[in-house]
């Protein structure tokens, strides 16, 4: 590889007319990082972006539209938002917002308590940690699909070890996934159970940060192990904290295939349907193309109302 | 005769103290959650292995005695997945390498390069945003691009010519490459954690030497990055093979000869009589066999993948 130096002094020998000059700029640009690093980020970027950024412009395009059925593709002479109108008016879209919000909250919640407590507890230099920590995170490890198999099993009403458990303590049979009242609780169980382990492994690293000299501090004041957590400990996790609850929401938003696979079918009990399966429900059961667009469209506000206050934060702290 | 009685009172006397109150709730605590996550696979495990009376007469999670244990079930889940799972490993490994590379030179070039910050800045958030998006926003275009306006049956039709190829395998190859297109901002985000670490002044030492951007990446980060392959591999490797919405809505039908393991087990065991669970413990094994061994082997690089992703 020739060094900028030679083509410099090159083109000064032939004489500095203005042809050469912008010939020797394209050559230092043509040189520059941004040219040879060009291909390593614009190459995964414009894929990505056409994927992603692409097929969010097309979908709200298509929401724009009144496609349903087999044909052959949608009609574009003809774009209103009616189908927003629709969803809008649709009793069922309210009740399955409402289901993803009980989703949401109460699973993001729990979930994240569950995860700090773990994480504490196996902070307190306990024995085995590496091992107990591998047992706790392995459904996360696991597909939905297989999950929702294994949970399917634990909550059958004659057989399963949820009754078994529930039924030392004279309670039951219920039937878990069969009760509306039940099933979105038995859901959120079930998910609370994969998860919990990723949020602790967030925290852990979070707690892992923390210089232990703050714990001796506390303990040399005289402040309980119950106070040292609560004053000191907890509030340093915030970044922690906020991490692991944008990724559980995210998920509680875009759920779809435990349901799925639970009950194996598209229409899930009416208890646990949330948008995110009404959304597929419509598209690839009902080929009403243009409302499941219109809906994905609602979907995507949510998520965006979540992640852009997150990316901001995030950005606010130094962390991007 | 009572000199090892008052060995053994002393020790006990010495063991007290440690003995505290807070160390014995801690130690319970810690056995109810180990078992807490591992009872639904631990039940699953043995259930597995019993015939279908043993199923409904024994407790979920007590191995089958010696009259109800059967490997039939594993043998009828292998026979009905194995034509999805090694269409779902035909998918997953080529899409999981390509992802891992297209991440890493992403990271590079946002990274290690300086072309300007705010752009570099601009790029990324778009990149990150790619990361959160529910696939569902995504979904309905996606299927009108692989069946109407880029089926990949036509455009390659000569290759389904071939021996052992199936038009139904045109599917299963716009699978592979959805994979690798919404898989690339997450590998990108780990692999630029991990360049963040390295120190600048490697590649400004390279440069004053003379050597290029391409020349860099390929002497010095691609073999620096070589424990973070390893935790961006498994970590999508797990992602793709377990996925379900993809497989789903690209192939469609559970029966298609290019449906992938996962969505050959939501079918898996179910009849008029009512669900067989038995087959489908066994199934769900078998199906995530892959992943469980991926992670006994490497959970370490699992659980770091999982803390740094946010």
């Amino acid at each position: 590889m020739s060094n900028p130096q030679d083509t410099v002094a090159g083109s000064q020998a032939v004489g500095g007319t203005e042809t050469d000059d912008w010939r020797t700029r394209l050559v230092e640009f043509s040189k520059s990082d941004f040219v040879r690093s060009f291909p390593f980020w614009f190459v995964p970027f414009s894929i990505m972006g056409l994927g992603v950024y692409g097929g969010i412009g097309y979908n709200t395009l298509i929401s724009l539209t009144d496609y349903e059925g087999f044909n052959e593709g949608p009609d574009y002479t003809n774009l209103d938002l009616g189908m927003y109108v629709q969803a809008v008016n649709d009793p069922w879209v309210w009740t399955t917002s409402k289901n993803t919000f009980v989703l949401l909250i109460v699973f993001t919640t729990i979930t994240m308590l569950l995860g700090l407590f773990l994480a504490i507890m196996l902070d307190r230099g306990i024995r085995y940690r590496e091992k107990i920590q591998t047992i706790y995170l392995l459904p996360m490890a696991l597909s939905f699909v297989v999950t929702a198999q294994f949970w399917l099993w634990m909550y059958n009403v004659n057989n399963g070890l949820v009754n078994t458990v529930v039924g030392l303590f004279g309670l039951g049979p219920y039937n878990w996934i069969g009760d509306p009242q039940l099933v979105l609780g038995s859901v959120i169980f079930a998910l609370i159970w994969q998860f919990s382990g990723y949020a602790m492994v967030v925290f852990l690293a979070g707690l892992q940060s923390i210089p232990d000299d703050q714990f001796e501090a506390a303990k040399v004041d005289g402040a309980s192990v119950f106070k040292t957590y609560w004053r000191v400990i907890i509030p340093q996790l915030k970044s922690s904290s906020v991490s692991a609850a944008v990724v559980l929401m995210i998920f509680a938003l875009k759920a779809f295939t435990f349901l799925f696979s639970m009950f194996g079918q598209y229409r899930v009990p009416k208890g646990t349907d949330i948008l995110a399966t009404l959304m597929v429900r419509e598209a690839f059961k009902l080929q009403n193309w243009a409302y499941a667009a219109a809906i994905a469209t609602i979907l995507l506000l949510m998520a965006l109302a979540v992640i852009a206050p997150y990316l901001h934060y995030q950005h606010k702290q130094g962390s991007l | 005769m009572s000199k090892p009685t008052q060995t053994r009172a002393e020790n006990v006397a010495r063991m007290l103290p440690e003995l505290n109150y807070w160390r014995i709730a801690l130690a319970l605590v810690i056995t109810f959650f180990f078992a807490f996550f591992i009872a639904p696979i631990w039940t699953g495990l043995v259930t597995s292995f019993k015939t279908g009376a043993a199923v409904t007469a024994t407790t979920p999670f007590v191995p089958p005695g010696p009259g109800g244990f059967t490997l039939e079930k594993w043998g009828r889940a292998i026979d009905h997945l194995s034509t999805g799972f090694i269409n779902s490993l035909i998918m997953t490994v080529p899409s999981t390498v390509v992802t891992v590379f297209l991440g890493s030179t992403a990271a590079y070039g946002l990274t290690l390069v300086d072309w300007g910050k705010r752009a570099q800045f601009a790029v990324l958030v778009l990149f990150l945003v790619g990361i959160f998006i529910p696939y569902q926003a995504v979904l309905v275009p996606l299927s009108d691009f692989w069946i109407n306006i880029f089926p990949l049956v036509e455009v390659l039709a000569p290759v389904w010519e071939l021996e052992f190829m199936e038009p139904a395998h045109a599917r299963l190859l716009s699978l592979t490459i959805t994979h690798v297109v919404y898989g690339i901002p997450l590998c990108m985000l780990l692999f630029r954690g991990y360049y963040l670490t390295l120190s600048d002044e490697l590649v400004e030492a390279a440069k004053i030497d003379g050597a290029s951007i391409t020349t860099i990446y390929r002497r010095i980060i691609l073999p620096l990055s070589k424990p973070m392959i390893g935790v961006v591999f498994i970590y999508q490797f797990t992602a793709i093979w377990n996925e379900f919405l993809f497989s789903l809505t690209l192939i469609g039908s559970s029966s298609s000869p290019a449906a992938t393991v996962t969505l050959v087990l939501s079918g898996l065991g179910t009849d008029l009589s009512g669900i067989d669970f038995g087959l489908r413990m066994a199934g769900a094994l078998f199906a995530a066999l892959p992943t469980l061994i991926i992670y006994a082997l490497f959970a370490e690089q699992f659980a770091k993948g999982l803390a740094a992703d946010n």
